[in-house]
């Protein structure tokens, strides 16, 4: 009768010690910010498959039941979402591209080939208070700029001929030059990391040999930038798509034709019935949803690209 | 012909080719110099970012001393002065936008940058799906304000939100986050670290992983407690990263329009989260007072320039420009 209880006594004591209390509380800690970090966006993943009446009814972050249950919010919001995810990528593929060879080039110019070495640390640090200033110091510029002095409704009114565009479209050209011209800063920076820390040997032997300054970016530089590129790449375009400053100021309302798929966005609560957190909520992640994918599947490269940011 | 006299004395001052080498020769010389072959690089880059950066911000700073406002005409430019600057000082707007703004700067990045050093320490040993773990405390970083601001709305809705439903578990609230002019501020700053500290976590775990392990090893064998070993060895070399992650948070914090204007779907926030990036966009896109906002932009230029000159000087000194 008693050995049982000895036995496991026995091995509830043989089990204690190798309970690390220390691993246990780090991994509780973990779990809290797991939890931390993913329930806005978890609850906002639930509360858009709710019916509006569910969505008051339920528990927040509690899945739908079956009666509560619908995928009309997802289509409202993909409908009214669409030509401004269409927007999106016709204005930021082009831009992040842009961004990315003249930041690379940018960055080659100033640091693999040799000229004054005062006045390339000059333009470097031209380039660098071109990353921080906030965007608010150039707003005005920029509208009177391209609304009043580019006239960019009638320069590019050509635009409206081309399918699938309208006249409206100029705007959407205006912020896709606008992301280019502020990008380069941090294209830049991000190569220059890269190419200083690049092994000089490759570069100096070919200078030895004779090589061109345009054969040794072509030849060696380039081929030798892919993985960073790829960091540049994944960062400057999920920069540029979720930027929305530019979009608002520039495109103006987010009911306009040109209007991106963030602008659009911040219209979709005012707009549409003001309290329908589950469309709200579709709406949201389908305007997240190209940089969630670009995260999931390039985490790394993200990370590395924040990292390396300074 | 003055000019080739002036080439000729100055190639005899000391150039290669000597007294003969005529202008055509230099010119062809020069020409194939590095810094010449280097240009098609970096130059036209650097004109069009020198044209938007610093011609934008000379022709703000112009537009700044004008009176230009409304639609239409072009400002004047015959009558600079500084009156919009003086009128800001003194409008209780801006006073109320300064403080907010330093509120906002000093708290978001204190605590975003103890929570994100203190995420890098806990993620900084060997634990099973460590990148995993890492991935979704980055999450909120790859989400636009624009996206984040509707999901904050909807975690800080009164009735419903979760905030306030945990909150309920434990018999307090509900709070009216968003209506209420005293939690506002706390609320929006508490979404905006959510959002950045995993950018702080990564920051310092660079840093961590760039120290020798023998730092540890050694503050071990030492007979160190852990919480000392941190504290005494390896947060002071962590200086370089603190200092970045800390001016990076501090410029952003100064420019947050993007998830004030998302979160309240106008230009007019509440007065409690009111900053000076909300007023100058507001200012110039909603009431066309550019001349004002124009000022207001300067006024936030160099709050940032005061941030930015000493950091890329600490750089520079530190041999890490």
């Amino acid at each position: 009768m008693s050995k049982p209880t000895t036995s496991r006594g026995e091995s509830i004591a043989r089990i204690l010690p190798a309970l690390d209390y220390k691993k246990i509380g780090l991994s509780l800690l973990i779990m809290f910010f797991f939890a931390f970090f993913i329930s806005p966006i978890w609850t906002g993943f639930v509360t858009a498959f709710k019916t509006t009446a569910s969505v008051t009814a339920t528990t927040p972050f509690v899945p739908p039941g079956p009666e509560g249950f619908t995928l009309d919010k997802w289509i409202t919001a993909a409908e009214y979402l669409s030509t401004g995810l269409a927007n999106s990528f016709m204005m930021t593929l082009p831009a992040t591209i842009l961004c990315v060879a003249l930041g690379s080039m940018a960055a080659y110019g100033i640091t693999l080939v040799d000229w004054n070495r005062r006045l390339r640390f000059a333009v470097l640090l031209l380039f660098l208070f071109g990353i921080f200033i906030p965007y608010q110091a150039v707003l005005v510029p920029l509208s009177d700029f391209w609304i009043n002095i580019f006239q960019v409704d009638t320069t590019m009114a050509f635009l409206g001929d081309i399918p699938f565009f309208t006249e409206r479209h100029s705007r959407l050209f205006a912020v896709t030059v606008t992301h280019v011209v502020y990008g380069i800063p941090i294209c830049l920076l991000l190569f220059r990391g890269y190419y200083v820390a690049l092994s000089d040997e490759l570069v100096e032997a070919a200078k030895i040999d004779g090589a061109s300054v345009t054969s040794i970016y072509r030849d060696i530089v380039l081929p030798l930038s892919k993985p960073m590129i790829g960091v540049v790449f994944i960062y400057q375009f999920t920069m540029i798509w979720n930027e929305f400053l530019f979009s608002l100021t520039l495109i103006g309302s987010s009911s306009s034709p040109a209007a991106t798929v963030t602008l659009v966005l911040s219209g979709l609560g005012s707009d549409l019935t003001g309290v329908d957190f589950g469309l709200r909520m579709a709406g949201a992640l389908v305007a997240a949803l190209p940089t969630i994918i670009i995260y999931v599947l390039f985490a790394e490269q993200f990370a590395e690209g924040l990292a390396s940011e300074n | 012909m003055a000019s080739s006299e002036e080439t000729a004395t100055r190639s005899t001052a000391g150039a290669p080719g000597g007294p003969e080498e005529s202008w055509g020769a230099r010119v062809r010389r020069f020409s194939k110099t590095d810094f010449v072959r280097s240009l098609p690089y970096w130059f036209v880059p650097f004109l069009i970012m020198g044209l938007g950066v610093y011609g934008g911000i000379g022709w703000n700073t112009i537009v700044s001393l004008t009176d230009y406002e409304g639609f239409g005409q072009p400002p004047d430019l015959s009558d600079l002065d500084l009156s919009m600057y003086a009128e800001a000082l003194s409008d209780s707007a801006v006073h109320i936008t300064i403080k907010n703004t330093l509120v906002l700067m000093v708290a978001f990045t204190t605590i975003t940058m103890v929570l994100g050093l203190f995420l890098a320490i806990m993620l900084d040993r060997d634990i099973r799906f460590r990148e995993k773990i890492q991935t979704i405390y980055l999450l909120p970083m790859a989400l636009s304000f624009v996206v984040t601001a509707q999901f904050w709305l909807w975690m800080y809705n009164v009735n419903n939100g979760l905030i306030n439903v945990v909150l309920g578990l434990i018999g307090l609230g509900p709070y009216n986050w968003i209506s209420d002019p005293s939690l506002v501020l706390g609320a929006v700053i508490f979404a905006l670290i959510w959002q950045f500290s995993g950018y702080a976590m990564v920051v310092f775990l660079a840093g961590l992983q760039s120290l020798p392990d023998d730092q540890f090893e050694a503050a071990k064998v030492d007979g160190a407690n852990t919480i000392e070993m941190y504290w005494d060895v390896i947060i002071p070399q962590l200086k370089s990263s603190s200092v970045s992650a800390a001016v990076i948070l501090l410029i952003f914090a100064l420019k947050a329009f993007t998830f004030l204007y998302s979160m309240f779907g106008q230009y007019r926030v509440p007065k409690a989260t009111d900053i000076l990036a909300t007023l100058m966009v507001r200012e110039a896109f909603q009431l066309q007072n550019w001349a004002y906002a124009a000022a207001i932009a300067s006024i936030l230029l160099l709050m940032s320039l005061a941030i930015i000159a000493p950091y890329l000087y600490y750089q520079h000194r530190q041999g890490s420009l």
